[in-house]
């Protein structure tokens, strides 16, 4: 998808924040933003697995994307946001401290990851835009809903309590 | 016209006639003298023919031809039934059905017909040289040849084209035979056809057309095509009417002389050799497919409606449930009678409605059984066996999605009976029993469950060879083994990879064990479990859930989140003062009845956060069981029963620990199904 846009030139994101970065995923992997609401606890699954809502009648796991990528938890506050994305069949919502833009962003101004930005591994990354006065971190969903690794994260944290 | 519309039609009717073909050909088996079923068999396959000569499917048409005209044989008395000419009819029945699974699969179903041709070609002629002298016999074996060289001389008609054109008559019409022949260089052959049906059509009216007008509308006919036709109009004024259209190169109009005995009803066919009544019967057997199907047995009044809508319909209703829930809550919380009265009112009619939309999603597990004669049949016959399967509860319903699911592991479980448990004649007759070994499929209600009962005569499970094999294959140490109960060992069968046979055979030793269909049934939400005595049989009962869609769910609270227990693996709610724990190996117990049922806490194994709700004196205890095994599920409270829609918890948490699904309850929130299954070792 990422390469059709190249020949257009510009790639529509999301944009949201985490922590002190800017991150961005893309408009069309994005089915909608939802505030906060009531999550159920999904017991023995990996910490980042916040649990599972109610989504217009649709059961839809939550993760926490500070959690998932490792950096300190924060309270949800008024601005946190769910941001609901879809990767091949599967529909996950992510948290987001806040999402409050979508912008366009020319196909030249992303490069390649560095190995780590914001405390977050490259593997994750699709690149980063640098734009006017801003640094957007673009996320490779496929990478972060990963459900093998899930999986082993999974066995993982299963045998803490075995 | 494209035919693919009518392709899954042809699949559908195609199967039913093959079934019923099969269905009979069974009980010919066992009353070949009545001639009244071997009638049921040539009604099926001449519709079949038929309907696959329309399609266009050459081989499965001839093939069923030729099975007709041995089957028409044998019900004008002129052929005697003998097991080699079942074999031969199964064989061409098989094939029949081979070759419809590959038009399922989107293939041309064409398939080398000429071996089961010429082996029913040889038992129509070996009967008839022995019974040449009978009269006009040979005319009608010759079957399709004989007619398709005078045609003219046959009308071509069924029993309502006669009725009808007898009324016509009597009414002063005239009745005629007509044949048009197009031009050889015409062109739109079909819309030369519809203008002559134009014409007909606007003085008299067709009562029937050969080829049928679908196939005259698809070009499916070579030049020429009959017509029987009633009218007011003389001879000369049709011949000229159509002569007149372009691209026309002859016009027969012939009266009919309709016979004045009233036409051979089906069976009474064959009583009489008469030659017309032959020449009728033939006719009849030669029939174009469109008047064929409707001869079918007086059945209910029903509509075929595609599954995925039922499917839909289902979802859409599971949707509603929940805003039920949601709704008894809100008329709950504000209080008001008029309100109230009026949510309930919609819940019992909605009530209902959800009855009626689970049954309509129910079928008979006849669907799934009445291929297992047959299979038991050709099975005993390979493994020289004699073996006598009984079905009783065929009539029994089941949700759809249980049925499709079913079929194969009862394959497994008959194969299994016939293979392993039923013995040999010899064997049989050494142990005192009769020759022919019993296997007795059964299915029936109980409660919110069907159960469905593999059960034979045979010689039982030995229990030694199980726990030798078990051993070897390590499945239980040596020391264990002392200590199984006889229900234990039975257990093993279960287990991975187990084959008691002693020699693997390809019927149902083939490397997959009964460990499949225990994963099978239990992925439905159902159990297996096995019960033997030695040198009597062994049966096999499955449980399964009535439906996999809305169950029934007790709701309980613990700390501040709720689970779904379902109703199906509660035995009871029970409340328990705290001094009646008891600790048996360092797990607390509770007596149950009489049973020591250890306890479980839903809260420890579910890491539920507390709540600081303090400790009560008394602890409420949902116990459930996993066949013959019990577990105290220990909750914070009952908030009630009630009934749920399974959701999945979606492709992302997949395997989650002791947690079968989702459902939304009434407050818009989710709740988690427990699988008790997993909390019971």
């Amino acid at each position: 998808m990422l390469e059709q846009k190249e020949i257009v030139g510009e790639v529509k994101v999301i944009v949201f924040r985490l922590k002190d970065e800017e991150y961005g995923v893309e408009v069309n992997q994005v089915r909608s933003i939802e505030k906060l609401d009531h999550i159920t606890r999904v017991p023995r699954t990996p910490k980042f697995v916040k649990g599972v809502i109610n989504l217009r009648g649709v059961v839809t796991p939550i993760i926490d994307l500070r959690s998932r990528f490792g950096l300190d938890e924060a309270a949800y506050t008024d601005a946190t946001r769910v941001i609901i994305v879809a990767v091949g069949e599967l529909e996950v919502g992510l948290i987001v401290d806040a999402a409050n833009d979508v912008i366009d962003i020319p196909a030249d101004a992303i490069e390649p990851a560095p190995e780590v930005v914001g405390g977050v591994e490259a593997a994750y990354l699709r690149g980063v835009a640098k734009l006017e006065k801003r640094l957007l971190i673009l996320l490779n969903l496929d990478k972060v809903l990963n459900t093998e690794e899930m999986k082993q994260l999974d066995s993982f944290e299963g045998k803490h309590h075995d | 016209m494209d035919m693919n519309q009518y392709l899954d039609m042809f699949i559908e009717e195609s199967k039913e006639h093959l079934q019923a073909i099969n269905d009979n050909l069974l009980l010919l088996e066992s009353q070949p003298e009545n001639i009244q079923i071997v009638n049921e068999i040539f009604r099926s396959a001449h519709t079949l023919k038929g309907m696959a000569a329309t399609m266009g499917f050459e081989d499965m048409a001839s093939l069923t031809h030729e099975t007709e005209n041995v089957l028409d044989l044998i019900r004008n008395h002129k052929l005697k039934i003998n097991s080699d000419i079942m074999d031969v009819i199964f064989q061409s029945v098989d094939l029949i059905e081979g070759m419809l699974y590959n038009i399922i699969d989107g293939g041309d179903g064409s398939a080398d017909v000429s071996a089961p041709v010429s082996k029913l070609r040889a038992i129509v002629a070996g009967d008839l040289s022995a019974i040449v002298e009978e009269q006009a016999a040979v005319q009608e074996a010759a079957g399709p040849a004989a007619a398709a060289e005078q045609p003219g001389k046959h009308y071509d008609l069924d029993e309502y084209a006669v009725t009808v054109m007898r009324q016509s008559k009597d009414a002063g019409n005239h009745l005629f035979w007509i044949k048009v022949t197009l031009q050889e260089s015409c062109l739109l052959k079909a819309a030369r056809a519809y203008m002559v049906f134009d014409q007909l059509e606007s003085v008299g009216d067709i009562i029937k057309s050969t080829p049928s007008v679908e196939d005259l509308e698809n070009e499916r006919f070579d030049r020429s095509f009959e017509i029987a036709y009633v009218t007011m109009q003389p001879a000369d004024a049709i011949r000229t009417m159509i002569a007149n259209i372009s691209e026309i190169q002859e016009v027969i109009v012939e009266p009919i002389e309709l016979k004045q005995h009233q036409p051979a009803a089906p069976q009474a066919a064959q009583e009489t050799a008469a030659a017309a009544q032959t020449a009728e019967a033939k006719q009849r057997a030669e029939n174009t497919p469109v008047g064929g199907t409707g001869k079918k047995g007086s059945a209910g009044k029903t509509i075929r409606v595609d599954i995925d809508r039922l499917d839909i319909l289902m979802n859409l209703f599971s949707e509603l449930v929940i805003d039920r829930g949601r709704l008894e809550q809100l008329a709950r919380e504000i209080d008001r009678s008029d309100l109230s009265e009026t949510v309930e009112h919609m819940s019992r009619i909605s009530g209902d409605l959800q009855n009626i939309i689970l049954t309509m999603r129910m079928v008979p597990v006849e669907q799934v059984f009445n291929r297992f004669p047959r299979m038991v049949r050709d099975l005993a016959k390979d493994l020289n066996k004699k073996v006598n399967l009984e079905i009783y509860g065929a009539e029994t319903e089941l949700d759809r999605t249980v049925i499709d699911e079913i079929g194969d592991p009862l394959v497994h479980l008959l194969r299994n009976s016939i293979d392993h448990g039923i013995e040999s004649p010899a064997a049989r007759r050494q142990a005192g029993k009769p020759e022919e070994g019993t296997v007795q499929l059964k299915a029936y209600h109980s409660g919110n469950h069907v159960f469905i009962e593999v059960k034979d005569d045979g010689a039982g499970i030995n229990k030694e060879g199980v726990l030798k094999k078990a051993i070897e294959r390590g499945l239980v140490t040596p020391a264990a083994a002392e200590n199984l109960s006889d229900k234990q060992i039975y257990d093993l069968l279960f287990a991975s990879g187990f084959s008691t046979a002693e020699v693997i055979t390809d019927i149902s030793g083939r490397g997959v064990g009964l460990d499949v269909v225990k994963n099978k049934i239990e992925s439905l939400g159902g159990s297996v479990s096995v019960d033997s005595v030695r040198g009597q049989g062994t049966t096999f009962l499955i449980q399964l859930p009535l439906t996999l869609s809305i169950i029934s769910a007790m709701l309980v609270q613990v700390e501040n989140e709720k689970y779904a227990v379902p109703l199906s693996s509660i035995i009871e709610t029970a409340v328990f003062r705290k001094e009646e724990i008891m600790l048996a190996h360092r797990q607390k117990v509770i007596d149950f009845r009489g049973r020591v049922v250890p306890l479980v806490s839903l809260k420890n194994i579910f890491q539920v956060p507390d709540s600081g709700r303090g400790n009560d004196d008394e602890v409420a205890v949902v116990i459930v069981r996993k066949g013959e095994k019990m577990a105290g599920l220990v909750v914070d409270s009952f908030i009630g029963q009630q009934e749920i829609v399974l959701k999945s918890l979606g492709k992302y948490l997949v395997n989650v620990f002791a947690i079968s699904g989702a459902t939304i309850l009434g407050d818009g929130q989710v709740a988690l199904i427990i699988d008790c299954n997993a909390l019971i070792k």
